[in-house]
C-alpha cells in the first residue's frame, strides 16, 4: 500500500495542487488524512476507487463532523518607544480574530481487493456552516454512502448535490432543525434531577427557580 | 411495454410513448418519496391479468421485522416491485448523547447498541479509544477479550439461527432450543460480569475484573459439552432439512461486486465467496495467533447466509478452546491504565473489529477533554440495510421477510 | 360440586377471575427489553404458567400491553394508535427503565421522557432492562390488579366509567417536537418546563 504521501502527490500530479491537502492527525494513531476540495471531489474518488494500485473499493465509514465558528485570541507584543524618552515600552494588544466554522463530511475507505488494514481518510469541508452547505455526494462511487449521506443531511444539514434519494432518514420529515450541530438546542422536555453537580445544578435551577426546601442536605452545611 | 400485450394493432412509435407512463399512483404522491436513481421505477401495470399494485407498509409494529423496522413495499400480486426501508424508529440519539458523556460512560451505552452481542460492542468501542490514546491492553487481558467476544459473536449467531426460522414460520420451535442454548450462556456470563445482557465489562487496557479458572472450565466444558451437541442438533434438523432449503436456496442473492461496493460485511459479504475477515484483515488483537478458518459462501443466496453463521459458530468455538489453552498469567489490566478521568490528546482514530453482524467501527475525534468531540458509531446493520432493496426486489413479500431475518439486523444498531 | 353443585360467588368475581388467568399481551417490540421478552415466553421463565402465554401480532386481539424498550418521538403516534386500538379492558405494563422515563436515553432529543406523558400505566417494572423475573412479578402485579379491580363506584375501570375517555390523542410531528409534547391529562410537568435559547 502506497502512503498517503504518495497518494497525495499522485492526486496532485493528476487533478491539480489545490485539490488536495495533507492533515496530519497528532494523536497516536497517526491516522492522516486527505482534504479534498469539493468541486473535484467525485473525480478523486473515482480515481481512488479505480486505480489499481490502490483500488479503495469499500468505503467503510462516512460521517459529519461540525465546526462551529472558533474564537480565536491572538496576543501581539510591539514594543513602543517612550516619547518622554524612557526604556521602550511593551504594548500588548490582543485581537480576536473569528475562525469561520465549517460542516466536514469524513469518508474511511478500504480496499478488499487488496486487503488493507489501514484505513485511507479523505475528508471535504463546506464553506461555511449556514448557508453554502453542499458537497459533491459520493454515492454513485460507493453505493455504502447512500444511508450514511442521508444521515449525515439529517443530523449535520450538509446538502449532497448529486444523491440519488436525499432525504431524512432518522428525524420525521417535518423535523427542520439538524440535531447533531453543536449548537443545537434540543427541545428541553424533561426536569434535571437538583443534584448537587456543577452543570446539572445549573440546569436545574433553570427548572426550580425557587427549590424545594431540604432537596439536598449537603448543600446548607 | 406491458400494454402491448392488449391492443390489437401494432401502433406507432410515438403513440405508445404517449400511452405507456400511466401509473396507477404518481411517484411524486407516493409515500416513497421521489424515486431513486439506484431503485427500480414502480411499472405501470394496469391491464386484465394485472390488477394495480399494492402498496404496503411493513411495520414499524410487526412481528417479523425485528424490532421498529419499517419497509414500504409495493407489491405486484406477491411479488416485491418497489421496496423502501424508513428508519429512525429507534433513534435514540446515541452520538449525540456520546458527546457529552466521558470516554468511559460511554461503554455502558455501546452495550445498548447491539443488544444480542453486547461484548462485541464494548470491544470495538474500546479498541477504538485504545487506538485514539495509544493504550496497549495486556496479553492475558487480549486472550480474555477473545474469549469474550467469540462467545458474543455465538450468542448472536444462536439467536439469529433462531429468529431465521422464526421468520420462515416455524412459530417459535426451533428459537425455543435457541434460546434455551442462550440462557446457558447468560448464566455463566451473568456469573462473571452481573448482568444477563447489558456486560459493561471492557475497560481501556483491560477488563473490568479477572476472570477464574473455574468459570474457563465450566465454559470449555459447557461449549465442548451441551453446545457441541446442540450445533450437531441444529445441523441434523436444520442443515439439510428439506423446507428449509426450498425457502432459501436461491433468494435473495447477493452478488459479489455489489456487496462489496455497498459496504455490506460480515458473514452475509463472506456468503457471496469475498473472503473478508477483519479478524484476519486487520490481524487485530491477537487473532494471528489462532488457527482458525473463515467460511466462505458461493451462492450469496438466503442458505449461504444461513450456513454462515452455523459454521462460524463452530470456528467461533475453536478459537475460544485455543484461547484457553493458550491463556497466559499475570495481570489483566494494566495498573497504569487509566480508565477513568480519560482525556486522549488531541486527535482522531478510527477502529473496527469483526463483530457478528459485520464491520463495527468507532470514529472518535477528541480534543484533549474529557469527553470525545465526535463520537460515531459506523453500525453493520444499517450498512448492510442499502442493499435490501436490490435483494428484494423479484421475491415474493414472504422471502423479504426471510431475506431481512437472513441479514441480520438489530435496530438498536440501526438507528442508534 | 361434581353433581348439582352450585357455586355462589359474586359476578364481579368470576369475572375478574376469568381474565386474570387468560391475559393475551401484544407481540410487540421497541428495543432491549423485548429480548428479555421474548426469554419471558421461552422454555426457561415460561410466561405460560400465568396464563399469558398467547402473545397476539394485532393490537384487536390483545389486552396487555408491554411497553419494552425507548419509545422515541418518530415511535410515538405508532404506539399510542396501537394503545387506541386495543380492546378495553386493557392494560399496560411499562418494561424498563426507558420506558417509564427515558432511562439512559433520557437526554436525549428524540426520546420520550416515559410513556406515562401519553398513555396510563399500570405497572411499572424497573431494570435495564429487567430480569424476566421481575417481568414475571410485574405480570402478576397486572393480575392483582385485576382481581381486586371493583366492576362499580370511582375506582371502576375506565371502560364502565363515563366521565373517561379509551382514546387517547394521537400527537402530530411538528418542526422541533412532538405538538403536544404530552398528554396534559395524564401528565403535569413537576415545574414549569422551561425552553432555554442558547
Amino acid at each position: 500500500m502506497e502512503t498517503l504521501e504518495q497518494i497525495r502527490d499522485r492526486i496532485v500530479a493528476k487533478f491539480g495542487a489545490d485539490t488536495v491537502t495533507l492533515i496530519t492527525n497528532p494523536g497516536p494513531s497517526a491516522q492522516h488524512s486527505l482534504l479534498l476540495v469539493a468541486h473535484a471531489a467525485r473525480d478523486i474518488a473515482r480515481f481512488l476507487h479505480d486505480d489499481p494500485a490502490l483500488r479503495l473499493d469499500y468505503c467503510s465509514n462516512a460521517t459529519g463532523v461540525d465546526w462551529p465558528d472558533k474564537e480565536i485570541v491572538e496576543t501581539v507584543k510591539t514594543t513602543q518607544p517612550d516619547p518622554a524618552g524612557g526604556p521602550d515600552k511593551v504594548v500588548e494588544t490582543k485581537t480576536k480574530r473569528i475562525q469561520p466554522g465549517c460542516l466536514e463530511a469524513v469518508y474511511h475507505l478500504y480496499s478488499i481487493a487488496l486487503k488493507s488494514a489501514e484505513p485511507v481518510i479523505i475528508r471535504m469541508r463546506t464553506a461555511n456552516r449556514t448557508d453554502d452547505v453542499t458537497l459533491p455526494s459520493l454515492t454513485p462511487v460507493w453505493r455504502s454512502c447512500e444511508f450514511q449521506e442521508r444521515e449525515i443531511y439529517d443530523l449535520y444539514g450538509i446538502v449532497f448535490t448529486g444523491h440519488p434519494d436525499l432525504r431524512r432518514i432518522l428525524m420525521w420529515d417535518e423535523f427542520k432543525d439538524h440535531p447533531m450541530r453543536k449548537d443545537y438546542v434540543g427541545p428541553d422536555d424533561y426536569e434535571w434531577e437538583p443534584t448537587p453537580h456543577g452543570e446539572v445544578l445549573e440546569r436545574a435551577k433553570a427548572h426550580y427557580p425557587t427549590p424545594p426546601a431540604s432537596t439536598s442536605p449537603k448543600s446548607e452545611e | 411495454m406491458n400494454n402491448a400485450s392488449t391492443s390489437s394493432a401494432p401502433t406507432t412509435a410515438n403513440a405508445t410513448e404517449a400511452e405507456a407512463p400511466v401509473s396507477p399512483f404518481p411517484l411524486h404522491s407516493s409515500p416513497f418519496g421521489p424515486s431513486s436513481a439506484s431503485g427500480a421505477t414502480v411499472r405501470a401495470v394496469n391491464d386484465e391479468f394485472h390488477g394495480d399494485l399494492l402498496e404496503i407498509s411493513l411495520g414499524p409494529h410487526h412481528p417479523s421485522t425485528h424490532g421498529v423496522f419499517r419497509m414500504n413495499a409495493a407489491l405486484d400480486g406477491e411479488i416485491v416491485t418497489k421496496l423502501k426501508p424508513v428508519f429512525g424508529y429507534l433513534h435514540r440519539n446515541h452520538e449525540k448523547l456520546g458527546e457529552t458523556n466521558s470516554y468511559l460512560a460511554n461503554v455502558p451505552y455501546t452495550d445498548r447498541l447491539d443488544y444480542l452481542a453486547s461484548l462485541t460492542n464494548n470491544w470495538a468501542y474500546v479498541h477504538a479509544v485504545e487506538k485514539l490514546a495509544g493504550i496497549t491492553p495486556t496479553e492475558r487481558c487480549e486472550y480474555l477479550r477473545v474469549i469474550l467476544g467469540e462467545l458474543g459473536r455465538i450468542i448472536n449467531h444462536v439467536c439469529l439461527v433462531g429468529f431465521l426460522l422464526n421468520d420462515l414460520g416455524t412459530s417459535f420451535t426451533p428459537l425455543l432450543y435457541s434460546l434455551r442454548e442462550r440462557e446457558r450462556m447468560l448464566d455463566l456470563l451473568e456469573e462473571l460480569t452481573g448482568a444477563r445482557m447489558m456486560y459493561n465489562f471492557f475497560r481501556f487496557g483491560g477488563l473490568r475484573t479477572d476472570v477464574s479458572a473455574d468459570w474457563l472450565a465450566r465454559l470449555k466444558h459447557y461449549l465442548e459439552g451441551l453446545f457441541a451437541r446442540y450445533l450437531d442438533e441444529q445441523d441434523a434438523l436444520l442443515t439439510g432439512n428439506e423446507i428449509l432449503l426450498a425457502r432459501t436456496q436461491g433468494t435473495g442473492i447477493l452478488k459479489p461486486d455489489l456487496a462489496i461496493n455497498a459496504g455490506f460485511t460480515g458473514p452475509g459479504l463472506r456468503a457471496s465467496g469475498v473472503d473478508y475477515d477483519i479478524r484476519k484483515v486487520d490481524k487485530y488483537s491477537i487473532y494471528d495467533r489462532f488457527d482458525f478458518r473463515v467460511p466462505l459462501g458461493e451462492h450469496g443466496d438466503t442458505y449461504d447466509r444461513f450456513m454462515m453463521r452455523m459454521l462460524e459458530m463452530r470456528e467461533s468455538v475453536k478459537i475460544i478452546l485455543q484461547a484457553m489453552r493458550d491463556l497466559p498469567d499475570g495481570p489483566v489490566n494494566d495498573p497504569k491504565a487509566k480508565s477513568r478521568g480519560l482525556r486522549p490528546k488531541a486527535g482522531e482514530a478510527y477502529g473496527r473489529i469483526e463483530c457478528p453482524k459485520g464491520e463495527l467501527g468507532f470514529y472518535l475525534i477528541s480534543d484533549g477533554t474529557p469527553n470525545p468531540y465526535r463520537y460515531r458509531v459506523r453500525p453493520p446493520s444499517f450498512i448492510n440495510l442499502t442493499i435490501l432493496e436490490d435483494l428484494c426486489l423479484g421475491q415474493t413479500l414472504a422471502d423479504t421477510i426471510i431475506i431481512l431475518g437472513s441479514i441480520d439486523i438489530v435496530l438498536g444498531e440501526v438507528d442508534r | 360440586m361434581r353433581r348439582q353443585g352450585v357455586l355462589l360467588t359474586s359476578f364481579a368475581e368470576i369475572y375478574n377471575w376469568g381474565r386474570a388467568n387468560s391475559i393475551w399481551p401484544l407481540q410487540f417490540g421497541l428495543a432491549c427489553c423485548a429480548i428479555e421478552m421474548i426469554c419471558v415466553a421461552a422454555a426457561r421463565f415460561d410466561i405460560a404458567r400465568f396464563g399469558a402465554e398467547i402473545f397476539r401480532a394485532s393490537p384487536r386481539q390483545a389486552d396487555l400491553m408491554i411497553m419494552n424498550g425507548t419509545v422515541t418521538k418518530k415511535m410515538l403516534p405508532q404506539v399510542v394508535r396501537l394503545w387506541n386500538q386495543m380492546g378495553e379492558p386493557k392494560f399496560c405494563i411499562v418494561m424498563g427503565a426507558c420506558a417509564s422515563s427515558g432511562g439512559p436515553f433520557r437526554e436525549g432529543y428524540n426520546v420520550v421522557k416515559g410513556i406515562d406523558r401519553f398513555i396510563p400505566v399500570d405497572v411499572y417494572v424497573p431494570g435495564c432492562p429487567p430480569r424476566p423475573e421481575a417481568l414475571l412479578h410485574g405480570l402478576m402485579e397486572i393480575q392483582k390488579k385485576m382481581r381486586e379491580e371493583p366492576l362499580t363506584g370511582p375506582d371502576a375501570p375506565r371502560y364502565f366509567r363515563k366521565d373517561t375517555t379509551c382514546e387517547y390523542p394521537i400527537p402530530e410531528f411538528g418542526e422541533h417536537d412532538l405538538v403536544p409534547p404530552y398528554n396534559s391529562e395524564l401528565w403535569k410537568p413537576p415545574a414549569p418546563i422551561v425552553r432555554e435559547g442558547k
